[in-house]
């Protein structure tokens, strides 16, 4: 009996493992690319977890510090099989991105100097900005929508292009400031609403932040 | 592959002085990456300036082989946060250098996503948890932006850099319009950047 559940254990560590180690290598474009994948494997395929509670696990993960796709694994394979489920899986969407960065590292080295490898290289770093530059727009949609939010933002942007200081630290205090004001806001009886809208983590469509990172 | 130390000489010495700064230098990058990881809210591009202060203090690299690095983890597949954590550490202490740096950019994460896992039925819907949102996110939007600034200016100095200046800015002018207006899938317009810039540069 002990030895068959050990068994029926490590099985499911190894199918953790394999069905997210599947998912890492098609995800050009980061985290939020991944979440259509996760939810085919864990969901659709497997009835790992359900799916109202993978909406509300979506804008948790995408809050939490860390890549939304690794974060969504790691919740996953804990509630299935504990830490160690939790380690198989983040192990298992890690491991092939890990070995794919090394290998565009490494061609990238070998192709270094040839005019037009560099060349083509350079049109991409035009791309990378544009990827990042609409990951900013679509969370600037729905982060920045009240007098408050515009302050913190041009006063974090003030901070961050004036002094050289750790951006940790202006994540902290803005942070600070946030709860601090809707604490006084509530305290004044002003309204304090925390989204823009009331759209966001509502509607079958936005079930998880139009924002990929 | 031989692995470049860009900015930390090391001296020759008897093995244990090496031995120990590497095992330094590999204690350094994970801290480091903990750091990091531990405020990486919003996940890849905001993390960009925090690799970047990191980097920068610590002495660890230049800013052109930062940028290369920043580079390539976009191009690669996967979330860019731990994909420069990958290649940052290889170029600083090799293969452990990358494993280790990996690990220290998730642990911080996976840890307290593990808790919020315990947690879930009940701090979800919150007012605290939203209100730590409406503060945090204004300063994720704008630390991306940051990077994005930083990211176009990397790489560019001195003159007759007009050309390209313009070109990049043609680039990603069209590439922003194609991933807004027709939703294009970010691996398309890296290829098509990358056919245009073989073309203009």
């Amino acid at each position: 009996m002990q030895f068959q559940s050990e068994m029926g254990k490590s099985r499911r560590l190894i199918e953790l493992f394999w069905a997210f180690f599947r998912i890492g290598p098609a995800t050009f474009g980061g985290g939020y690319a991944m979440i259509p994948m996760i939810e085919k494997e864990a969901v659709s395929k497997r009835d790992w977890i359900k799916e109202e509670e993978m909406n509300e696990l979506l804008a948790i993960a995408g809050s939490a510090p860390g890549g939304v796709g690794v974060n969504v694994a790691a919740f996953i394979g804990y509630r299935l099989a504990g830490v160690a489920g939790a380690c198989a899986a983040v192990l298992g969407i890690t491991l092939p991105t890990f070995i794919v960065a090394l290998l565009f590292f490494f061609s990238y080295s070998f192709f270094e100097g040839n005019i037009k490898v560099e060349a083509a290289l350079k049109g991409v770093h035009a791309a990378v900005i544009a990827l990042v530059l609409v990951a900013g727009y679509r969370l600037a949609k729905s982060a920045i929508f009240d007098k408050t939010t515009i302050a913190i933002a041009i006063l974090s942007l003030a901070v961050l292009a004036i002094a050289q200081i750790n951006p940790i630290i202006v994540i902290a205090t803005g942070t600070l400031v946030g709860l601090a004001s809707i604490r006084i806001k509530s305290w004044l009886g002003v309204d304090t609403r925390t989204h823009a809208g009331k759209k966001l983590f509502a509607g079958k469509e936005t079930r998880y932040p139009e924002y990929y990172i | 592959m031989r692995v470049k130390n860009f900015s930390r000489e090391k001296k020759p010495g008897t093995r244990n002085i090496i031995y120990e700064k590497v095992d330094n230098l590999l204690g350094e990058l994970f801290i480091a990456f903990v750091k990091i990881g531990l405020f990486s809210f919003g996940g890849g591009y905001a993390v960009i300036p925090s690799i970047q202060y990191q980097a920068n203090s610590l002495g660890w690299m230049s800013d052109s082989a930062f940028g290369k690095s920043i580079l390539i983890s976009g191009m690669a597949p996967g979330p860019i946060a731990t994909n420069s954590a990958t290649l940052i550490g290889y170029q600083i202490a090799g293969i452990n250098g990358a494993i280790v740096s990996t690990i220290g950019m998730i642990l911080p994460s996976f840890i307290l996503i593990i808790i919020v896992a315990l947690f879930f039925y009940k701090i979800r819907g919150k007012q605290w948890v939203k209100a730590t949102l409406y503060g945090l996110k204004p300063i994720i939007t704008v630390l991306i932006f940051y990077a994005a600034f930083h990211l176009f200016v990397l790489g560019k100095e001195g003159s007759m850099l007009n050309w390209t200046i313009g070109a990049t800015l043609v680039i990603v002018g069209l590439a922003v319009y194609g991933l807004l207006k027709y939703k294009l899938h970010p691996l398309w317009v890296i290829a098509g950047s990358g056919l245009a810039g073989i073309i203009l540069f």
